[in-house]
Order: structure tokens, then sequence, then C-alpha cells
């Protein structure tokens, strides 16, 4: 068995299971974000209760932090209601951040335990050897009576990453890169496991960047057999106990992906696709209005400090704008520490209150018709940043930042 | 639910994503009749208006990629859509869908057999499609037969309170 089969077995009370089976699962960790009010709406019509676990659900308020409207606030204020009633012992309010950042950041997600959230981008704890999975509000709703959730035993595609990158070629490149070739469809309903000597010795924020794109080929979930990297760092904050689980010699993948990024150049997804990357060289010159840094994809200390580097010193012209959003209230604490923020704010930036700011279209950067966006966000979909006639391209925070210092999307290797 | 569908088409491209089919401004409504007066709004901001309830979907790859947002299945199924066709679904959104009741079948291809105002008449239990004017038949992938059974029971929302009223019903007696 796999490493992901043998967490589903061990949850699901069986000893084997395979591809294709329907498992009733245990879920060890829930959360709910700002936009899922229908998670309580569902889980009262459903005839809910009480939770059935407290330890194990919380609310993160990251979507609407802090909120910008009377509705926004409106969810917030039942949620909190509803995680008092329920006497959660994890509450996540609007000084915290994105929920994939925060999570980890307290310990809550573990290597061998199964992870749900009401947000697609849950596929981000495969960095930690945990099987997280995305799910809608009314299946958290069944998770919040029962604990338990029905899954399809995935079907397991390895992609093997070898080599080692040039000098401000970043994770995201190479995920993007992985994501022009499979296509967003490429792992519709099956498992990722990303293996091979790059992610071997990668740190965690760089495991987190490529498992949370995981689900932009439609993956259920990732996988990344844990390293040092993150041992240390569960060790240091685990909440639970937890068990790392290791693949059998003998497993075999559906399919097997190869790719040595030791040549790789900066990537580029070009209007209005996930998978529509190209290298940036192939990119035309393309003036930007907005540049953006954060979200649960570029939004952590590495992205923040490469951004700072390439524009420590420089002033961005008055007519371009940087907004730069930490992912988590401890990522705004190490940038200000490190002096990151300060040189930020000297170049020109805008530095907004941690959470998913306009990745989603909700505030804090909204774009207007016509206006180019680089982004180091997840998605470039037709509207996703406001204006159905915007355009997003997504990048590395080193692009993003390398971007906004010309003016027009430039090759972060020659800043 | 329905195992026999009539409907006329409507016809979407591949990747139509959760964001097009229910923009992220408006995430904060609650109300499943305000929310669908939004649907397929970054498709098209017509298409909720003109909108016949019975109207089946048949769209290409990976249909409901990206967000989990389940006001993408709300609105659909409040707008009335009886039927999504499609060469792919993303994941999540499939899940969402079956949860609230709405019917979804993979046919690959279809959409570049029809034309708009082509009507189907769908047997989900038997996985054929037919057009309802040539007669000409095209076979489907078998649903599977659990999630079939959420379906025939209207969605995971009627399970889940019959499982809670019998543990209750149990515990007193």
């Amino acid at each position: 068995m796999h490493a992901i089969e043998k967490i589903l077995a061990k949850a699901s009370g069986r000893t084997f299971v395979k591809a294709g089976e329907i498992i009733s699962a245990k879920v060890d960790f829930a959360e709910i974000n700002d936009l899922y009010l229908q998670t309580i709406k569902s889980f009262d019509e459903m005839g809910g209760e009480m939770v059935w676990d407290r330890n194990r659900l919380t609310f993160v308020f990251d979507h609407y932090a802090p909120a910008p409207t009377i509705k926004s606030a409106a969810i917030h204020q039942e949620m909190r209601d509803f995680a008092k009633v329920n006497h959660l012992t994890h509450h996540f309010d609007i000084n915290e951040g994105v929920c994939h950042q925060v999570m980890p950041e307290h310990g809550v997600i573990c290597p061998g335990t199964i992870v749900v959230a009401t947000d697609s981008h849950t596929t981000t704890h495969g960095a930690f050897g945990a099987f997280g999975t995305g799910i809608g509000a009314t299946d958290m709703a069944t998770v919040m009576m029962t604990g338990e959730l029905w899954f399809r035993v995935p079907e397991i595609i390895e992609i093997r990453i070898e080599g080692t990158p040039p000098k401000n070629v970043l994770p995201k490149d190479v995920v993007l890169s992985i994501l022009g070739k499979l296509k967003a469809d490429g792992a519709v309903y099956k498992a990722i496991e990303f293996s091979g000597s790059y992610i071997k010795q990668l740190d965690v924020p760089g495991r987190m960047v490529i498992c949370n794109m995981a689900v932009e080929m439609g993956a259920k979930t990732a996988y990344m057999q844990p390293n040092d990297a993150v041992l240390k760092y569960v060790g240091e904050r685990a909440q639970f106990p937890f068990e790392v689980h290791y693949s059998d010699e003998d497993f075999a993948f559906s399919e097997t992906h190869h790719f040595d990024i030791t040549h790789l150049s900066p990537q580029i997804a070009m209007p209005h696709s996930v998978d529509n990357v190209v290298a940036i060289e192939a990119v035309p010159q393309i003036k930007v209005n907005q540049g953006f840094i954060g979200t649960c994809t570029g939004g952590r200390v590495e992205d923040i400090a490469i951004a700072a580097k390439i524009l420590k010193g420089h002033k961005l012209d008055r007519y371009v704008r940087l907004v730069v959003i930490p992912a988590s209230k401890e990522v705004l604490q190490t940038c200000m520490k490190l002096g990151y923020i300060q040189d930020l704010i000297d170049a020109g930036a805008t530095i907004s209150t941690p959470g998913c700011g306009p990745c989603l279209g909700a505030h804090e950067g909204i774009l207007a018709p016509g206006e180019v966006c680089i982004t180091a966000s997840n998605r470039n979909f037709p509207g996703r940043m406001g204006s159905v006639a915007a355009e997003i391209y997504l990048a590395s925070p080193a692009t993003v930042a390398a971007s906004v210092k010309n003016g027009y999307i430039s090759d972060p290797r020659q800043v | 639910m329905k195992t026999q569908i009539e409907g006329a088409v409507i016809i979407l491209k591949d990747n139509i994503d959760t964001d097009q089919i229910y923009p992220g401004r408006y995430l904060e409504l609650v109300n499943p009749e305000e929310i669908k007066t939004h649907c397929l709004e970054g498709v098209s901001p017509e298409i909720a208006k003109h909108f016949i309830p019975g109207d089946i979907i048949v769209a290409g790859r990976n249909f409901g990629c990206g967000s989990s947002r389940e006001h993408a299945p709300i609105a659909l199924k409040h707008l009335g859509v009886s039927l999504i066709i499609a060469d792919s679904f993303a994941r999540i959104f499939y899940r969402n869908a079956l949860n609230l009741g709405l019917p979804l079948i993979i046919c690959k291809g279809l959409s570049e057999k029809l034309k708009a105002g082509d009507s189907l008449s769908v047997d989900l239990t038997q996985s054929v499609i037919k057009i309802a004017a040539t007669g000409e038949t095209f076979d489907c992938e078998h649903i599977g037969e659990h999630a079939l059974s959420i379906l025939e029971a209207g969605g995971i929302k009627p399970l889940m309170k019959k499982r809670f009223q019998k543990k209750e019903g149990n515990e007193r007696s």
C-alpha cells in the first residue's frame, strides 16, 4: 500500500484499502473558514446539536479578515456564537491569518492524519505527510455531526522532481511548470505524491507551495514523505500524537511523471487559466498595474523576504501598486523583526492584515476592468480578483517583485 | 429523485470554474433565492435571467474546478438546473452537487455533438442520453451505487436526518 492508503485504512478501521473503494474514515482535524456559514445551516437542518469533538474542529476567519461588509460581519458573529456554544478549544479570529498557514503553525496538522477544511487548498497539508482535502459545507456538516466522512480511495500519481533550480527560481515556478504539463484536470479525483531529490531536501514553506497548487490540477490530495525539516517543524508544535506512514516498496502508481528543474526558467500562468503556463522568456513586455504577494500559496516569510531583497532601496513608480499580505500573524511578526516590512513600505508597498486579501475578489486590492495584476497567489480565473475584464498573471513572489520594480512583467534572475 | 430527466440544453465549455459559476464577491449571501440570481454570472450575466427551470447543462472537461464554495451548486440547483452532464467534473464540486441532490453524469464529448436549443431525454439508471429531435443516443458513465443512493434519497441531508432520528429513537427506547 501507499502511505496515503495506509492513512485511509487506519482511519477507516481496516488493514487494507485499494483505489476505487468507498470507505468511511474518521477525521482528525476539521476547519471551517468564514465563507461557509452554510456549514452551520446544514448542521442545524440535519438535526445537529453539539459538534462531535470540540478539540478537533475550528473556525479560521481569513477570507473576510477584518470584515469588509455588514453581511460578512454577521457571518463572523454567528460563527463566534457557534464556537462559544460548542466550547471549541481552538478559535482563530480576524487577527490570525490564512487557515493553511495558521493551522500548521498551531500544531493541529500532523503527519499521518486526515484533515478536511472548507477550502480547496487543503491539499497544502500533504507537505506534512497528512491527508488533506477540501470539502463543501454540507460534507463539513456531516463531519461536525459524526467526525467521519465517506471517501473514494484515490488512484495515486507520482511526480518525481530532480535537480536544484537556478537562483530566484522558486517552488512556485516548479509547480507552475508541472501544472503547465499536466493541465488543470490532470489529476481529477486522484492523489499526487511529489517525490525525488528536490522534494527530499525541500524546506517546509517550499513543500507547502507545491502541495497547495496540487488542487489546481484537480487533485483530491497531495503527499510528500516527511523529511527532517518537517519532523522538526511538527515536533516543536504538534498538539496530537501522530504516526508517519511509509509506502511499500512494491506500490504501483497509476502514472509517473519526471521533471528535471536544473535549468528551469521562472514560469508565468497567463490569463485566464492556471495551466496556461509559459517560461518568462516567452512573455512579451506587459505593463502591470498591481502586484500581489500573499495567500496560502505565496505569503510566507520566504516569499516576503525575496520581495524585500529585490525591492530594498528602490521606489515603485507612483502608478504601480504592490499589495503585500503576510499569510499569518507569525509571518508578519517575523517579517517585521527581520526588517522586510520596513523595506517594502519604504519601496511603496501597501501592507494589509494577514488573511486571503484580494485573492478571491472579496476586498483589499480588487482589480478594475482592463487592469493587469501579477500575483504570487493561485488562481487567474476570469473575475477571480474583481472585474472579469482584468488580467491576472500567476508567478513566483520573486517575479512579482521584479515586475513591479520595472513596471512590466520581468525576469527575477535579472534584477 | 427523478431518474428520467428531460430538458433543453445550455452548452458550456471546458474548465468552467466555481468563480465563473458563482463570483467570489457574492459569497457573503446566504439566502438561496438571492444566491441563484448570480448563477453563472462569470460566464454571462444573461444566463440566469433567461434560464428555464428544468434546463440541462452540458459542459466540457473539469466542470466546477477551483474553489470549494457550495454556493456554486446551490445557485445551479435553485435556478432549476435538472441535470449537469460534462466530460469530467472537479471533485469537490461533484461531491457538493451530489450532497444537495443535484444529479450529474459524465458523458465524454457530448457538448461537441449538441447545439443550443437541442433537447435531451436522459435515463440516469440506464446511463443513456437521447437527443429528442433525432433519437440519437449516447452511453454515459454509470453514476455508481454509492452516489446513486445519495441522489435517490434527495441528497445527504435527508439521509443524515434519518440516521440521527433513528439514533435518538433508539436511545429513548
